[in-house]
């Protein structure tokens, strides 16, 4: 047994030598793999909020993720084609400049969740999963029937958006980008978690009595904490976008709210790093199993299962005793 | 007289056609512990989630202080003055001791808002925390996980948190159970002098613990008043030892 801390270092690690590796050794099919399973983490870390913390589960997350990619597609399609986005009360012609797309990404993706939450969050256990999961699946069938950005077809960036002083193409410099926005959103995350909102949020998942007989208001508990979950994942989603240089309704799609769940399950339900375990070993069966059968996802089934059955801390929770609470 | 601390008066309280509460009225005043006894089923819980906010009643009004706080949810209850302690243990089972009362300092403070502190690192609230730990006797134990506590310590860490409250009102439903006798005389003996820091209503089933403590003492029976007065006349009350006491 090894503490968390030393996990989540290990991790780290990884993180960045197994890019480094495939570098020297010119493997930029390695490091893109590793940009994927990043930008998962990042969603996933924004859906561990909510689920692990929060104790609600949203089956919708992939609304977010398509948002995000969908804002990416959006801004930088109209730069690309010189199609005026807003004519009024500014002319606003879209956008190649990832800081910008991601601004605009955050803010819609926590509007949105603001929405979606207050309607929500009004329900609790498998009505939240299942209203989660409509508004996401409103939104794929919004996206497959808007066809002035593709349709079902989904819409394509030629040149991956800009961010100033890299080069956006260079799989290496891409996943600098990628890997530290997951650092700071780690960072922030581990802070949030100890923080007195992280504490009266693990709180109410455990006892909304509790909580509220200290004076929280347990509905803006958990409205804030969709917020802000929504928004990084939406995050995650104009990341994606921009690491295939193409987004399409499939980002909206129930799967990919599955699977979010799914990396979190693996790697740990509310434990920091967690999320990131869970998609990077998902990433990597994706990419070893997945190459010999397409029916790769019976062995991510039996993990899983595993995982549920024997060890409901995940990977963490099988390698790691508990830390001392109070340090 | 000073103005009650705590005042409900004409609750009603119905489930369909049961009529779990009716037309009770009670009030608190300063250094006093006002006990609410009855038998199962007579609406001392529902009475109870009425006045903290868990339950909006049917009629009648809860004043807190003077300000009427009848519609106000449980949260806005609990900042304004009433420390709670439930009759199941309401905590954060996965949570250490100490997080729990320090959850409790925090939602006193108000400053609920904070998204990049760490809370164990605010000296302030984790000395309140502390402290109120040390009070009812689990400062030693601040470390361990709430799910290894005994049932007894999880009922003195319910009291720990209505302290880092301070509460203008302690309302406590039935702190006592299963605690044993050499538990039930420490925190009879604990009570005794929370008083002074603030009245408290006190729902029990323990009657050693109720006459050895109550100033008075209130009797419900099929959700209706039956009695309330001084805990000496109380004891003393015809209706009351028919209905509750056992007769002789």
């Amino acid at each position: 047994m090894i503490k968390e801390r030393h996990l989540n270092t290990f991790v780290l690690g990884l993180l960045i030598l197994i890019p480094i590796w495939a570098y020297l050794n010119d493997e930029p099919f390695i490091i893109t793999l590793m940009t994927r399973a990043v930008i998962f983490a990042i969603a996933a870390v924004g859906l561990n909020l909510a689920l692990g913390i929060g104790g609600f589960i949203s089956f919708g997350h992939a609304a977010f993720f398509g948002l995000g990619g969908y804002v990416m597609g959006i801004l930088a399609w109209h730069s690309q084609s010189y199609v005026t986005l807003i004519e009024w009360p500014i002319i606003f012609e879209g956008t190649k400049s990832m800081p910008l797309i991601w601004i605009i990404t955050i803010v819609l993706s926590a509007l949105l969740a603001a929405i979606i939450g207050m309607i929500s969050l009004k329900t609790t256990g498998v009505y939240f999963i299942m209203i989660t999961l409509a508004f996401a699946q409103m939104l794929y069938y919004f996206s497959t029937s808007w066809s002035a950005y593709g349709g079902e077809d989904g819409l394509s960036i030629y040149m991956r958006n800009s961010f100033p002083g890299l080069n956006t193409l260079d799989p290496i410099q891409f996943f600098i980008i990628c890997s530290t926005i997951l650092f700071i959103v780690l960072f922030f995350m581990g802070r949030l978690i100890k923080s007195p909102f992280g504490l009266a949020l693990n709180a109410s998942r455990q006892s909304r009595q509790r909580v509220e007989a200290v004076g929280f208001d347990f509905h803006k508990l958990q409205l804030t904490a969709f917020i802000l979950s929504g928004a990084v994942t939406g995050l995650a989603g104009a990341l994606f976008a921009d690491l295939n240089r193409f987004v399409s309704p499939s980002m909206f799609s129930w799967q990919l709210s599955g699977e979010f769940i799914v990396f979190i399950i693996i790697g740990g339900v509310g434990r920091l790093f967690g999320p990131v375990i869970g998609a990077l070993i998902f990433v990597w069966l994706e990419h070893s199993i997945g190459g010999i059968s397409d029916y790769w996802h019976i062995f991510l089934g039996l993990i899983l299962l595993a995982i549920v059955l024997f060890g409901k801390g995940g990977i963490i929770g099988l390698v790691c005793r508990e830390d001392a609470q109070n340090e | 007289m000073n103005k009650p601390i705590l005042e409900a008066k004409n609750l009603c309280k119905r489930f369909g056609s049961l009529v779990a509460v009716q037309d009770v009225s009670l009030d608190i005043n300063t250094d006093e512990i006002h006990a609410i006894i009855g038998p199962n089923g007579a609406g001392k819980s529902t009475l109870i989630a009425q006045i903290c906010g868990s339950l909006t009643s049917d009629e009648g009004s809860v004043f807190l202080a003077s300000k009427n706080i009848t519609n106000l949810p449980t949260e806005k209850r609990a900042s304004l003055g009433i420390g709670r302690t439930f009759q199941i243990s309401a905590l954060a089972k996965e949570d250490s001791v100490l997080q729990n009362a320090i959850l409790g300092a925090v939602g006193a403070s108000g400053k609920h808002w904070g998204f990049f502190k760490p809370i164990l690192k605010n000296a302030v609230l984790r000395d309140r925390a502390e402290h109120c730990l040390e009070l009812v006797g689990l400062k030693d134990l601040m470390n361990q996980k709430t799910a290894t506590l005994s049932h007894g310590q999880l009922r003195l860490l319910e009291v720990a948190i209505a302290l880092t409250l301070k509460p203008k009102v302690f309302i406590m439903d039935e702190p006592m159970a299963g605690l044993g006798s050499d538990g039930t005389n420490q925190l009879t003996k604990f009570l005794d002098k929370l008083r002074e820091q603030a009245p408290i209503l006190l729902v029990e089933h323990d009657m050693d613990a109720v006459f050895a403590l109550a100033d008075r003492i209130t009797v419900l029976d099929y959700g209706r008043v039956i009695a309330s007065d001084k805990a000496s006349s109380i004891k003393k009350n015809p209706t009351v030892q028919k209905a509750y006491l056992g007769e002789g």
